[in-house]
């Protein structure tokens, strides 16, 4: 499959007000394939929305290239860029009914009425809002001029799509809705969607690929899975949700099963392929891969986090200050702060990071 | 204190039904009645204050002279063209500050304000040492082999339209500023991103967005402008009449106040329905565009 994003060597410095000077982006190369959907995911500051910002034609790149659909940008103002955005703010025209919002780049490039009423009637169906063409933005509920705003960014079928945080000011409850929604659109519609976000569960949910960002830097790129399951630094361990990272180096090794010894004396089991003993290394360990078990570490119960379907449990290992984070399900035996408790986890599901950085 | 929300509004209230609302009505009164032969009224109803003011002097229907309306039109064309040209100055330069750094726009905004510190009499009078034939830019002019012979600008309309273009700026450059400034950056680029070149932009996204400054700002310029008469009474000489320069005659010189008051009651009336106008056209086109 073609690539319709090509990004390579992508470099950005900001002067701030003070003075100083603020890499935004580091040489950053990315593809986005054809009907992908890609989110950038990282904490503020990171470049993602500079990133983003560059392909609409907004900021201008100190070096590197971009090429869209095989053809090199760099040079294309804004405006005549076939890319279109959805902000964070939706940046409605509050002067503007609903259908002019809707239409505004099918008027601007003097499409004749008639296919635009169409298109516009068809960009209102897909996001569901047929019916609210006369209303102004200023009578609509969140959830619906975010919906406007993506109707009007996909009216004049762009070949990519970029969003920008769009989901940041709806409510949990939307939110959740809109990821769905948004996803399935994109499938629909085929075109691919580039996502910036700094909520690792949006990333997760919607992402066919994520790529995780900090410093003006591409740190990890893969599916939501790969990112969650086998993040390659801490960094992105502990930035893609909650997590147990254990550093240590190898105590023994036995046909398939190694231990890891940490500094502070817990011994933990783990595949043994590729090890060598007294190597140091860390390992992640999800909550969700503790199970409370009759025997194994033997845990204090810290804290019980009541979350619904779901209990975040923090046990203290037997005589040691660290807080190990595990999740059960609401079950009858809840356990309560105060008790003890084993735990115990398959040794294959721990995951070595790849410690070149550290913090 | 909260409870009765309309006190809030008594002193204002108070203030100008004394010192606006019973004047307007007397003005309004004196309007209709006769002159007297000294200054000051008859008490007698006459309604042929208006008819001079259409055409028909004191009852005489047979000499049709509308001398009067032909000032009050050329008032109108010099505001209105006071208003586009403060417009034009103020537009690009409200931008220009508002996209400063914050230090920098306090600066500027001062310097801005900066005439109001000193008589509006003697910064007309400096226009008439810059404008006169023998002025500042005669000389320079002339100096430079531009000109052989002296512009003879002062004395005429265009004197009468710059010196008010020149007082009027201020009044233009804070309501834009106060609109461009609040003009959501995203929303422009949301319209560049949409495909829209710099002029479809400028035309259907920032205009409309930036026109309760446009309608503010003009509004402040246009009223005191039709009525002005301190910069025709300085600057303008015969040819720069304005319908304020009849008005304060009629008070002054003639002593014709029944005149005068009707002179002032179409000027409201026209000033007033000439905006009204021209705020709800500007509104339902949602836009100059």
């Amino acid at each position: 499959m073609s690539d319709i994003l090509h990004i390579r060597g992508a470099t950005k410095r900001f002067s701030t007000p003070d003075g100083k000077s603020v890499q935004a982006l580091n040489a950053v190369d990315l593809d986005v394939r054809a009907s992908e959907f890609v989110t950038l995911l990282g904490p503020s500051g990171c470049g993602k929305t500079t990133l983003l910002r560059a392909v609409s034609g907004f900021e201008t790149l100190d070096s590197g290239r971009i090429h869209l659909d095989g053809e090199d940008i760099a040079r294309v103002p804004a405006f005549q860029r076939p890319v279109n955005t959805v902000f964070q703010s939706y940046a409605l025209f509050s002067h503007m009914s609903v259908a002019r919002n809707v239409g505004y780049a099918l008027e601007v490039r003097g499409t004749n009425k008639a296919d635009r009423e169409r298109d516009v009637v068809k960009a209102l169906q897909t996001v569901g809002l047929v019916g609210m063409e006369q209303r102004k933005p200023s009578q609509l509920s969140g959830g619906q001029r975010q919906r406007v705003a993506l109707a009007r960014a996909i009216v004049a079928k762009p070949k990519l799509l970029l969003l920008d945080e769009p989901l940041s000011a709806l409510d949990r409850n939307l939110r959740k809705q809109m990821q769905i929604e948004l996803k399935s659109l994109q499938t629909e519609l085929g075109i691919s969607f580039v996502f910036v976000t700094h909520d690792q569960e949006e990333a997760l949910t919607m992402s066919d690929r994520v790529v995780v960002m900090r410093d003006g830097q591409i740190v990890q790129i893969g599916s939501p899975r790969d990112i969650y399951r086998k993040p390659r630094s801490r960094f992105v361990a502990t930035f893609v949700g909650e997590t147990n990272i254990f550093a240590g180096h190898i105590a023994s090794l036995s046909r398939g099963n190694a231990t890891l010894k940490t500094e502070d004396g817990l011994t933990l089991d783990m595949a043994a392929e590729g090890r060598s003993m007294g190597e140091p290394l860390s390992i992640v360990l999800r909550p969700s891969e503790f199970t409370l078990a009759s025997k194994g570490l033997k845990c204090r119960v810290h804290k019980v986090i009541y979350a619904g379907a779901e209990v975040q449990l923090h046990v203290k290992p037997e005589n040691l200050d660290r807080v190990v984070f595990v999740t059960c399900n609401d079950g009858e035996h809840l356990p309560k702060a105060g008790d003890a408790v084993h735990l115990s986890h398959d040794p294959r599901s721990a995951h070595v990071l790849e410690e070149s950085e550290s913090a | 204190m909260m409870r009765r929300p309309a006190l809030l509004l008594a002193p204002t209230a108070l203030f100008l039904g004394v010192f606006f609302v019973g004047p307007l009505l007397i003005i309004a009164m004196f309007s209709l009645l006769t002159p007297g032969l000294y200054g000051g009224v008859e008490w007698s109803y006459y309604h042929w204050n208006y008819g001079r003011i259409f055409g028909w002097a004191d009852g005489n229907l047979e000499i049709f002279e509308p001398i009067y309306l032909k000032i009050l039109g050329r008032s109108l064309l010099f505001a209105a063209f006071t208003v586009i040209m403060c417009l034009i100055v103020c537009y690009p330069a409200a931008w220009w500050v508002s996209r400063l750094q914050q230090r920098w726009r306090i600066v500027f905004l001062f310097l801005v304000t900066l005439p109001f510190f000193s008589s509006l009499i003697v910064r007309l009078y400096a226009w008439l040492l810059i404008l006169k034939p023998s002025g500042v830019i005669n000389d320079v002019l002339m100096g430079l082999g531009i000109i052989s012979e002296p512009f003879d600008i002062l004395f005429t309309p265009y004197a009468v339209v710059l010196g008010m273009i020149y007082i009027m700026v201020p009044f233009m450059f804070l309501p834009l500023y106060a609109s461009i400034d609040n003009l959501d950056p995203s929303v422009v680029e949301a319209s560049q991103d949409l495909g829209a070149n710099s002029t479809q932009t400028f035309l259907k996204v920032i205009i409309p967005q930036t026109l309760p400054g446009i309608i503010g700002g003009s509004t402040i310029v246009f009223i005191p402008s039709v009525g002005n008469f301190i910069v025709p009474d300085v600057l303008g000489g015969a040819n720069g009449l304005m319908i304020g320069n009849l008005v304060e005659q009629q008070f002054l010189s003639s002593r014709n106040w029944p005149m005068g008051a009707a002179l002032s009651m179409l000027i409201m009336a026209v000033v007033l329905f000439a905006l009204l106008t021209f705020a709800r056209r500007a509104r339902q086109s949602g836009g100059l565009a």
